[in-house]
C-alpha cells in the first residue's frame, strides 16, 4: 500500500499497543509490580524498575492539555492534510500522549473532555486519534 | 542550594571568537571550528600550546578536531549536538579547571546546518509520534505556548515583543544576520509554521562556529584582556518527561527556578544585580518561560512583563543583545555566552549595556542551566 506518511516501526516492546489499536482499543503499559501506567513503552517500569509489564486497555477518555496546528509538512505525505492539528491528551488513567485532534479542532479549549477514535491506516496499523466530546 | 559555593570565580573566560554566520557549503565543521579557535586565541593573546583541555560540540570526531588544531589535550570532552549542551559544557570546563585536570580549556562548537539543509523535523529526528505527524522542536514549543495562552491569557502580540526586542538588538550588531526592524504586525502576519508560532518565532539556522577559552582565576589575570569570571552556575535536568522531545508540560518552570536560585546563591547576587540576560531563544516562547522560571516576573505574567520594551537595550532587562538565536544565528547558546563576555568587557559598541557588571545566561531545555558572569 502506498502511504508517504511515516508508519510506526513495530518492535517487541510496543507490539501490544498496536495489536490493541487494530482491535479498536487504546492500551497503555501497566507495571505488574506497582501498577504504574505509562506510555510510550518502556523496557522496565520507570517507577519501580520492574520487568514485568502488560498492555491494558484504558477507557479512551481524557482531557485536552494542548494542541498545535501544523502549516508545514515535514513529510510529503502530510501536505494534503495541512493544516492538521496535533494534540496533547491526558488520559483519565494518567498517561499523557500526543495524537491528532479530529472533528472540529477549532473548538479546542484547555481541559476540554475528549475521547479516542480510531483510523485504520493499513491492515496492520490503526492510529488512535481524539475528538472533542 | 549553594553547594557549589567553593567553585565561584574559580575560572574565567579569557578569549572568545566566532566565524561569520551564513551558508558556507565549501567548509566543514573542522574548518569553521579552527577559524573560531584561531579567533579566540588571538582575542586571548594566547599560544595554542597553552591549551590542554578541549570540549567539542556538534563536531563529528573530537580527535579529528584535535588533529586539525595540532593539540593533544590532557582532558577532553565530547558533547552531543543538542543545543542545550553549551551550558553543560561550560560548567564541566570550570570543574576540570578547578580540579586541575586542565589549566586552559578551549570549547569549540560548530554548526553546518544551513548549507546541509538541516530542518530539525521529519525523518531527521524520528520519534514515536511521527505517525501522527507530530515532529520538530518548533511544534513542541507551539504546544507549550498554546498552554501558556490558555492558562494565563498570554497573547501572540505579547510574544511578538520578544522577537521585536531581539531583532532591535540585531539591527545594532554589525555582525548580525537579520538587519530589518520588525513590528507586531510583521510578527502577526508572518508565515504560519506550527500555530500559534509563525516564522518570526523561529530561530535562524546558519553555518558558523564559536569558541570560548577558559582558564583558572589565577592564570586569567595575565591575559590580554580583563577576565570575565564564572561566578555562579546551577542546573536541573527534566528527563522523566522527555518522551516528547523538546517539550515540558510545565515549560521547565521548576528546572529554571532551581538553576537560577543555585547560580545566584553561588554568585552571591540577585535579580536586581543583573544588567543583561542572555536567554536561549530557539523559539520566542522560551524567553517567556525563562523569565518566569528565573523569577524576573511571577508565573504566568511574562507576556505582560515583556510589553513596552522591557527586553530592549535601555529597558529593564536587556536580553540577547547580539540578536540571539532569533535574529542572529542559532549557535545553540554558545554565541550567547560569547556575547555575555563581550558585554562585560564593554566591547559591544552601539548595543553596549552601560556599566554592565553582571550577565546571566539561561537555557530552558531538558538540560536546564543558568550561568552568572561577572567582572570578578
Amino acid at each position: 500500500m502506498s502511504n508517504a506518511k511515516p508508519l510506526p516501526v513495530i518492535t517487541a516492546l510496543d507490539r501490544g499497543f498496536w495489536d490493541h489499536a487494530r482491535a479498536g482499543r487504546l492500551a497503555v503499559q501497566v507495571c505488574r509490580n506497582c501498577g504504574h501506567a505509562h506510555f510510550p513503552a518502556s523496557p522496565v517500569c520507570p517507577e519501580c524498575l520492574g520487568d514485568v509489564q502488560d498492555w491494558q486497555p484504558v477507557s479512551g477518555a481524557g482531557t485536552l492539555e494542548s494542541w498545535a496546528e501544523f502549516h508545514r509538512a515535514y513529510w510529503p505525505g502530510f501536505a494534503a492534510d495541512l493544516p492538521y492539528t496535533a494534540c496533547l491528551i491526558r488520559l483519565a488513567e494518567g498517561p499523557v500522549l500526543v495524537s491528532n485532534l479530529v472533528g472540529n479542532p477549532e473548538k479546542a479549549k484547555l481541559g476540554a473532555p475528549v475521547h479516542v477514535v480510531f483510523e485504520k491506516i493499513t491492515d496492520e496499523i490503526t492510529l488512535p486519534k481524539f475528538s472533542l466530546d | 542550594m549553594g553547594e557549589h559555593a567553593g567553585m565561584s570565580n574559580r575560572a574565567a573566560v579569557i578569549g572568545v571568537g566566532n566565524t561569520a554566520y551564513g551558508s558556507f557549503p565549501e567548509r566543514d565543521e573542522y574548518a569553521l571550528g579552527a577559524q573560531a579557535f584561531r579567533s579566540a586565541l588571538s582575542d586571548a593573546g594566547l599560544d595554542k600550546r597553552r591549551v590542554d583541555g578541549l570540549v567539542v560540540c556538534r563536531i563529528g570526531y573530537y580527535a579529528r578536531m584535535g588533529e586539525v588544531l595540532g593539540i593533544d589535550p590532557h582532558w577532553s570532552l565530547t558533547l552531543p549536538p543538542h543545543g542545550r549542551m553549551s551550558g553543560v559544557g561550560l560548567i564541566e570546563a570550570v570543574q576540570a579547571l578547578a580540579t586541575g585536570q586542565a589549566t586552559t580549556v578551549a570549547l569549540i562548537y560548530a554548526n553546518i546546518g544551513r548549507s546541509r539543509r538541516v530542518n530539525y523535523g521529519g525523518d531527521e529526528a524520528p520519534s514515536v509520534w511521527d505517525p501522527w505527524g507530530f515532529t520538530s522542536p518548533g511544534a513542541s514549543h507551539a504546544m507549550m505556548f498554546r498552554r501558556h495562552m490558555e492558562l494565563y491569557g498570554t497573547t501572540t502580540r505579547q510574544l511578538a515583543e520578544v522577537s521585536i526586542a531581539i531583532r532591535h538588538h540585531a539591527c545594532l550588531n554589525p555582525d548580525a544576520v537579520m538587519k530589518k526592524p520588525i513590528t507586531v504586525e510583521d510578527h502577526e502576519t508572518a508565515r504560519p509554521i506550527v500555530l500559534p508560532l509563525r516564522l518570526l518565532d523561529y530561530c535562524l539556522i546558519n553555518d558558523g562556529a564559536v569558541c570560548l577559552i577558559l582558564t583558572t582565576a589565577e592564570r586569567a589575570r595575565d591575559g590580554r584582556k580583563p577576565p570575565v569570571f564564572i561566578s555562579g552556575f546551577g542546573g536541573l535536568d527534566a528527563f522523566r518527561r522527555s518522551s516528547i522531545a523538546n517539550f515540558d508540560i510545565d515549560c521547565w518552570h521548576d528546572e529554571v527556578a532551581v538553576a537560577g536560585r543555585e547560580s545566584f546563591a553561588m554568585a552571591g547576587l540577585r535579580h536586581d544585580d543583573v544588567d543583561a540576560l542572555m536567554c536561549y531563544d530557539n523559539f520566542s516562547p522560551t524567553v517567556l518561560f525563562s523569565l518566569e522560571g528565573l523569577g524576573y516576573c511571577p508565573r504566568g505574567e511574562a507576556g505582560r512583563f515583556v510589553e513596552g520594551g522591557t527586553l530592549k537595550l535601555g529597558g529593564r532587562l536587556p536580553t540577547n543583545t547580539d540578536g540571539g538565536h532569533l535574529s542572529n544565528s542559532y549557535m545553540q547558546g554558545w554565541a550567547l555566552n560569547v556575547e555575555a563576555v563581550r558585554q562585560l568587557r564593554g566591547e559591544c559598541g552601539a548595543r553596549q549595556v552601560s556599566g554592565c557588571a553582571v550577565v546571566q545566561y539561561v537555557q530552558a531545555t531538558p538540560c536546564t542551566r543558568s550561568i552568572v558572569y561577572t567582572r570578578g
